[in-house]
């Protein structure tokens, strides 16, 4: 029976209220013990992996990828984007069914999951679509995925702007225990908008989206909620109006949960002036107000979750006029240092950020991961939270390179990713065996 | 101060001193369009390449007229009748035009940012013709050189603009300019197209015979035709009513009033005819000076010599002084 300890880091282990200096105890790739680090409980035969310094946390979990496979492998493959997630120090991730075709139906459920399964690094929870083609109308095939393994569905890209549709999806769900996921955007109110309309958008003479597209929806699903029993989670929230909303939900007992992207706790849209297609994403970079929203919102567990919203795209696709660039970055390679930077600018405490990487998203998604309980798969990260690094996105696993935190210097990175007991990633200088 | 920039891509920024510059230079050109032979050397043997992926009148003939009447050659290309209706990308095409070293590129281009994007990618000298709804530099400039003939000092002008604030890429300019050399903005238009976040630039109102009370100056934006249809005021008839200018509207201003409008203008609808044409306007005068302007513009960025060293960054080096003066007497 092979045995791996991963030794001396500080195990910090939300789920089970661990935040200590642990030995981790792995066989047959589930976590045997968490033993207190004296070196007691190790043999001979085990593989000792020091850890010495290194946070070890659960792995980390995305729960809001694009993975671009079937249909725009030019951008990612479920290969490339997992490589991506391992070196970001996600075991996890799930990803979004906006491929071509659509993932409206069991046969590309399982032709995502035959990917994943070649590609042998992250594990790969597919989301289905809650209409058929994305379209907004008629409902997918939920069941048929469901039984084909999907965690969740979301039209996510789309907005479904169909009411009755979108009550329709929470009551159906239900009978899965699947969440919904939804891009909240009032498509009417944000028409042809580019940016955060305010006034950078107005001396740029880009068409701006107001953050009431946002909170007009958020306020429409909450008050579908009320009454349909089904779960919602609440994509990239970016405005401080949809915290609020999501806040006063969650104190009226509503099954709500949102989650934000590394980039909308970061980035104001700032980032946009010089007319910078990195900075140009859906929903759009807001202001300084709106960030210090979700950083509270994560501070008081209003905000569950930290998912990146890792949308690939061709240099052809960002290297054009600002109007016709396409939304979105990468996130698996820059999420965990800009979550760690949290805790230093926000005393947000470590806790509470790598629970919203880890054991909040699985609970999300009904996942068994993201805790280092006893008897769970051994999916865990070695994160050196020290290492200073700077960004360098001509080196990212991801096949795509538009992010705006090229040439940024970030601390704190994932050196070793280990996934069901099996090391998917080393960092060049990790740790030695 | 002379004018150091590599490009001209808006108003914005530009100090006090170089929008004087500018002016002064435009000003000093435009005794040679009242010459016999229009036609100076100063630019002989660059070349101008003008690329327009919106349609245009005015601006396109006025760099042309500009260009040549300094000597310039000057290519024209238009989106309907080049690559671009092959599929090919902004940065391709102008990236292969830019090959072929040209001097200046002239852009007019439907994208807010689409001349920033190309000067961060390009050597060539790019001059914005228009920018989507963000700025149209030349045009603010002939505006301000058409006041300033005028009233000579533009330091306390009040200056109402009226008409789709919103989308209007001229007010954009206008207002970066007409603040900096130091007059008072007052927009004005119906409150679809006026955002509340316009009031760090100027007061707002949408009482056009209150925005024009006492002004110096009435600038009419175009209201574009199109708009009509996406709620931003029910039908043309009815903006007309209330956003017209009018020569009742136009006896609240001061006596001695200058109404601008930059074309194309919409009789009727923004501004009646008797007053586009009568005593109080100075549109044609507009249209003259935007020649003086653009000569003044491409001898200030097409007339530099070429660096080696020159790299992506704007270049430090002090060009010789404008001698429109001096020029003038070796052409005459």
């Amino acid at each position: 029976m092979s045995t791996t300890i991963i030794r001396g880091g500080t195990v910090v282990d939300p789920a089970n209220h661990l935040n200590g200096c642990r030995d981790l105890v792995i066989q047959e790739g589930v976590v045997t013990a968490i033993a207190d680090a004296n070196g007691s409980h190790e043999t001979s035969d085990a593989e000792c992996i020091d850890a010495t310094g290194c946070l070890v946390v659960p792995g980390l979990i995305d729960i809001h990828v694009h993975l671009r496979e079937p249909g725009y492998e030019y951008k990612e493959t479920v290969e490339t984007g997992t490589r991506a997630a391992v070196a970001g120090g996600f075991t996890a991730v799930a990803c979004m069914a906006n491929t071509n075709p659509v993932n409206d139906s069991a046969a590309v459920t399982d032709y995502i999951r035959d990917k994943a399964t070649a590609a042998g690094l992250a594990r790969v929870f597919p989301i289905g679509a809650v209409s058929k083609g994305l379209q907004g109308e008629e409902l997918a095939e939920i069941g048929e995925m469901h039984r084909a393994g999907i965690v969740a569905v979301s039209d996510d890209g789309m907005p479904i702007m169909n009411g009755g549709l979108m009550r329709r999806a929470l009551e159906y769900t239900a009978m899965f225990g699947l969440p919904v996921i939804v891009h909240e955007e009032e498509r009417t109110i944000a028409a042809d908008g580019v940016m955060n309309e305010g006034s950078l958008s107005l001396r740029l003479g880009l068409k701006g989206v107001p953050a009431a597209a946002e909170e007009a929806m958020v306020a429409r699903d909450i008050a579908l909620l009320e009454r349909t029993g089904g779960r919602l989670h609440i994509a990239h929230l970016s405005t401080a109006g949809s915290v609020q909303l999501v806040r006063a939900a969650k104190q009226r007992g509503l099954p709500v949960t949102a989650e934000v992207t590394p980039h909308h706790f970061t980035l104001t849209e700032a980032a946009v002036d010089g007319y910078n297609a990195n900075a140009k994403m859906n929903p759009p970079l807001r202001t300084q107000h709106d960030v210090d929203a979700v950083r509270q919102g994560l501070a008081d567990g209003t905000i569950d979750v930290i998912a990146t919203d890792h949308a690939p795209h061709h240099r052809d696709e960002k290297d054009v006029e600002f109007d016709q660039a396409a939304n979105g970055i990468v996130g698996l390679e820059t999420a965990l240092p800009l979550a760690l930077r949290l805790v230093e600018e926000t005393g947000i405490p470590l806790e509470t950020i790598v629970a919203a990487l880890t054991v909040n998203p699985a609970r999300v998604l009904n996942l068994p991961h993201g805790t280092l309980s006893v008897g769970a798969p051994a999916d865990v990260t070695v994160i050196d939270a020290q290492r200073r690094w700077t960004v360098e996105a001509a080196r990212f696993r991801s096949k795509s390179r538009n992010t705006p935190f090229d040439g940024m210097q970030m601390q704190g990175q994932a050196i070793l990713t280990m996934v069901g007991g099996r090391i998917v990633y080393r960092a060049a200088a990790g740790p030695n065996a | 101060m002379p004018f150091t920039h590599r490009h001209l891509l808006g108003l914005e920024g530009l100090s006090r001193d170089e929008l004087t510059f500018l002016l002064d230079t435009a000003s000093s050109f435009k005794e040679i369009s009242e010459r016999d032979i229009k036609k100076v050397p100063t630019l002989r043997g660059k070349t101008v390449v003008s690329l327009f992926y919106e349609a245009s009148t005015r601006t396109r003939a006025s760099f042309e007229i500009a260009a040549k009447r300094m000597s310039a050659d000057f290519v024209s290309l238009s989106s309907s009748t080049s690559s671009v209706t092959k599929g090919e990308t902004l940065l391709d095409t102008a990236r292969n035009l830019a090959a072929m070293r040209p001097d200046a590129i002239i852009l007019r281009h439907s994208a807010a940012g689409a001349p920033h994007f190309l000067a961060a990618r390009l050597e060539c000298p790019i001059i914005n013709a228009g920018d989507g709804a963000h700025e149209h530099p030349t045009q603010a400039l002939l505006d301000a050189l058409t006041i300033r003939e005028r009233k000579r000092n533009m330091e306390g002008l009040t200056v109402a603009i009226v008409g789709d604030v919103l989308h209007s890429r001229v007010a954009r300019s206008n207002i970066f300019a007409l603040k900096t050399l130091g007059a008072t903005v007052r927009l004005v238009g119906p409150p679809t197209l006026l955002p509340p976040e316009l009031r760090a630039w100027g007061d707002t109102t949408s009482n056009l015979a209150e925005g024009v009370r006492d002004a110096d100056v009435i600038m009419m934006l175009r209201i574009q035709l199109e708009r009509q249809g996406k709620n931003f005021f029910p039908t043309v008839d009815e903006y007309s009513r209330y956003f017209c200018l009018t020569q009742r509207v136009v006896a609240h201003a001061r006596p001695d009033v200058m109404i601008l409008h930059p074309g194309p203008m919409n009789r009727g609808i923004e501004i009646a005819s008797d007053v586009a044409d009568g005593p109080y306007s100075v549109i044609m005068d507009q249209v003259t000076n935007g020649i003086a302007v653009r000569m003044a513009v491409l001898y200030l960025l097409a007339n530099r010599p070429r660096m080696e060293s020159e790299t992506e960054q704007e270049a430090v080096e002090t060009p010789a002084p404008a001698q429109p003066r001096r020029l003038r007497r070796r052409a005459g």
